[in-house]
């Protein structure tokens, strides 16, 4: 029997309409004349500029250095002349601070390795590693986007099992997939070097068993890289969550509120093991991703590889272009993924995909009373209750919430997709973990502060 | 395209929906309902669609011109709730009876309480068991099956059991005690819809296939019922009948696998469901083999249907991440 994780669980439809499609490389359009590159694309502090307007810019070039411990730095993806530093509107309507770089040519860092060969030797140590990663601005590049140097800076033998993300669970998206296919042994010796940086001997690459080619695929040449297994998972919908994807792949759960590293493991996407060799072995920052366009109602689905900074529009123009019917563009994917309010914002680090819905398929079903039919509790993956964990966001009980555990739950959004009554379940729950948690932080710093001002007067007294 | 729909998500959904779960009740119901009207002619038919009609326009009524809501009596719930009330009762009781059910089932275990999701006890058996302690007479008049003689009665399995017992005759002597094979197919007196064994067995199986119920609470009334009929059964095979006749007469399969299982009046957690189950199971037992009445199916689901919030709060799901494997 296939491995799976143990708790809940759906099984949308796949509609992985460009499976089949090789990934194109996507070249700017003449007409357009600058990019605007965000300077948060990461979870943690925005990285600050260190450039100013009117300087000139490579390929590759640092544009923004990591503004704290959790945080990335920014390289240039086009060259050409800073035009602007300001906040505009980015992909959510809100103001986002972004620098504009007018482009002119494609003139790259000469220290960027840009042959085409296989780099297979690993020199650097673990420490180095890591510290390349970190100044080549990786992030975790399923769609989390949290920064990758701070996941690998663990204690030595702490870490016992790399975990790599090749699940791609999210209907609809293939850049994963597609990049196992084509990347296939860059990706194996990106692995190696997070094996090296982390000091484990065993990296398990869990893959959904509707990849089987690339199952297949891996598995061949993985058999040349002792310590490193491919693992065929069973089709489950949240299998790319990380506390999901570790319990299935190790059969180890992560405890409420604890990291993966209190198990042992630490998880890394395919993509970003991918980001990770062409920044240790050749050099290169993350100035470019894979990224799905897909959808229904669209020409053309494709995989492209583009530039962080690329307009979202001239991605899909790529694809065919927005057809009359759209009504919703997503960010992601369809289960977690964020609609777009404009699509004149530039792609980032985590762009997985874009998809283009239809009037039918974007159109909420009508909200019925609760059944109380328990099929959301049944599907959760954290063993949650998401009817009662709803109803009380909805009544503003948060110390309900919080003893129901709000705070575990992974916004997977299986309850919503599940109820038979269209009722919008995470919306609430989402709600009241956002205000849970700002609570419990209040708390803890209270906590902290009242603790330290004992400690203080109790000081002179000693 | 001029301007975009923003929502969070997901902006999917799996296309199940409340009808779907109600209707899917309605088909696993057919079978049963077709070996009903094979047995007892179109009266059982004239019950039913009494039932369903009344339930739905009572539902209507009060939504329109009590409550002044929207009506919801296309979502199906109301006409599971007539089938089920029906499937309850004998064939042939009269119609204004079957009426007064409906109206005591919707009205008051149903609206008064807001309606769909919110009323705590299973209102098709609340209109039941209003019926039979107002009723006696007459929801204990049991057709006989197929009977050539109209208007005959007859007694239901389980009746004929306490009665005997009661008079201290041996399991093995009583006259009449129906075979297996005429509890399986339904040739035996009853209410309307419990008859035939192998009809609701492969609605419930119907039921299961298409996930509008899980095994939880099936599963668990039947395996008690059968622990609990069999240890009697092994003490006094004379006394007390054998766990498979437990299984198959009576309202045991409707229940287990239709009733129990209504959504709105069960536990919401995998566990909270197995302790409902037993409950069921174990009341139901004991008032067959040692309570007043024959049958207790109803009875039992009702005491667990009002225990059932207690339930939701001590039988939480298992969380991810609380018992850490090794």
């Amino acid at each position: 029997m296939l491995k799976t994780f143990s708790i809940g669980g759906i099984h949308p439809e796949e509609n992985k309409l460009s499976a089949g499609n090789a990934i194109k490389e996507f070249h700017l359009p003449e007409d357009i004349k600058e990019v605007k590159i965000p300077v948060a694309q990461h979870i943690g502090a925005p990285a600050q500029p260190v450039v100013a307007v009117g300087d000139d810019v490579k390929v590759g070039q640092l544009l923004a250095q990591a503004g704290g411990f959790v945080s990335a730095n920014i390289h240039s993806p086009f060259s050409g002349k800073v035009k602007k530093i300001e906040a505009t509107t980015g992909d959510d309507g809100k103001p986002a601070m972004m620098i504009t770089i007018a482009v002119e040519g494609d003139e790259w860092l000469e220290t960027i390795d840009r042959s085409a060969g296989i780099k297979r030797d690993i020199t650097l140590s673990a420490e180095e590693i890591v510290k390349k990663i970190g100044e080549m601005g990786i992030v975790g590049m399923g769609g989390a986007r949290f920064p990758a140097q701070v996941k690998l800076a663990v204690k030595p033998g702490q870490a016992q099992a790399l975990i790599i993300n090749g699940v791609e669970c999210e209907p609809y998206l293939t850049a994963d997939h597609r990049l196992m296919l084509e990347k296939s042994e860059e990706i194996l010796i990106g692995v190696k070097i997070l094996m090296k940086a982390i000091g484990v001997s065993d990296a398990y690459i869990g893959i959904e068993n509707n990849k089987k080619d690339a199952i297949d695929l891996l598995s061949k040449i993985a058999a040349s890289y002792p310590g490193i297994h491919v693992q065929p998972l069973k089709m489950k919908y949240p299998q790319g969550g990380e506390k999901q994807l570790i319990d299935a792949c190790i059969g180890r759960q992560v405890a409420s509120g604890a990291l993966p590293i209190s198990v042992g493991a630490v998880v890394q996407n395919v993509g970003t093991a991918y980001a990770v060799y062409e920044a240790v072995q050749k050099n290169k920052p993350l100035i470019e991703r894979v990224v799905c366009v897909t959808g229904k109602p669209l020409q053309n689905p494709s995989n492209f590889w583009a530039r962080i900074g690329t307009p979202v529009k001239a991605l899909i123009e790529a694809a065919g272009g927005v057809p009359e019917d759209c009504e919703k563009i997503i960010g992601g994917g369809p289960m977690m993924g964020r609609a777009f309010a404009t699509i004149d914002v530039p792609i980032h680090k985590g762009s997985s995909g874009i998809l283009l819905m239809n009037k039918k398929e974007s159109k909420r079903g009508e909200i019925a009373n609760c059944i109380r039919c328990a099929k959301c509790v049944s599907v959760c993956p954290m063993g949650l209750e998401p009817f009662l964990l709803s109803k009380v966001s909805a009544k503003s009980l948060w110390d309900m919430a919080e003893e129901n555990h709000i705070a575990d739950c992974i916004e997977c959004g299986s309850c919503s997709f599940t109820c038979p009554s269209n009722r919008p379940l995470l919306d609430y729950v989402r709600l009241g973990k956002a205000k849970v948690m700002g609570i419990m932080r209040a708390r803890a710093a209270a906590a902290k502060a009242a603790a330290e001002a004992a400690k203080a007067a109790e000081a002179p007294k000693a | 395209m001029n301007t975009l729909t923003v929502a969070p998500s997901p902006h999917v959904h799996g296309d199940d929906s409340v009808k779907r779960n109600m209707y899917g009740v309605v088909i696993a119901l057919l079978p049963a309902l077709a070996a009903s009207v094979w047995f007892f002619g179109l009266g059982a038919l004239s019950v039913v669609l009494t039932s369903i009609v009344s339930c739905v326009l009572i539902e209507f009524l009060i939504q329109k011109f009590i409550l002044k809501v929207p009506t919801t009596v296309t979502d199906g719930s109301a006409a599971v709730t007539g089938l089920i009330l029906a499937f309850n009762l004998p064939a042939g009781l009269p119609l204004w009876i079957v009426v007064v059910g409906a109206l005591v089932a919707i009205g008051i275990g149903k609206m008064t309480f807001g309606g769909l999701g919110q009323n705590i006890a299973n209102p098709a058996i609340l209109g039941r068991v209003f019926l039979l302690v107002s009723f006696p007479a007459q929801m204990t008049s049991w057709p006989v099956p197929s009977s050539e003689v109209d208007g005959a009665t007859g007694a239901t399995p389980l009746g004929l059991l306490k009665e005997s017992v009661k008079s201290g005759t041996p399991i093995s002597e009583i006259a009449g005690l129906p075979s297996t094979q005429d509890l399986l197919l339904g040739s035996i007196g009853g209410s309307l819809g419990e008859i035939s064994a192998i009809c609701l067995i492969i609605g419930g199986i119907f039921l299961l296939c298409t996930k509008v119920i899980t095994w939880h609470i099936p599963v668990s009334i039947l395996a008690t019922v059968a622990v609990f009929g069999g240890l009697l059964y092994g003490v006094d095979p004379e006394t007390y009948a054998s766990p498979l006749f437990h299984i198959l007469s009576g309202g045991m399969l409707l229940g287990a696998f239709f009733m129990a299982t209504d959504y709105v009046t069960s536990p919401m957690s995998h566990s909270g469901m197995i302790v409902y189950g037993v409950g069921i199971g174990l009341i139901t037992m004991l008032i067959r083999t040692f309570g007043a009445y024959p049958e207790g199916m109803s009875f039992a689901i009702l005491i667990m249907n009002i225990v059932t919030p207690l339930i939701n709060t001590y039988c939480k799901p298992k969380r991810f991440g609380e018992v850490v494997k090794k």
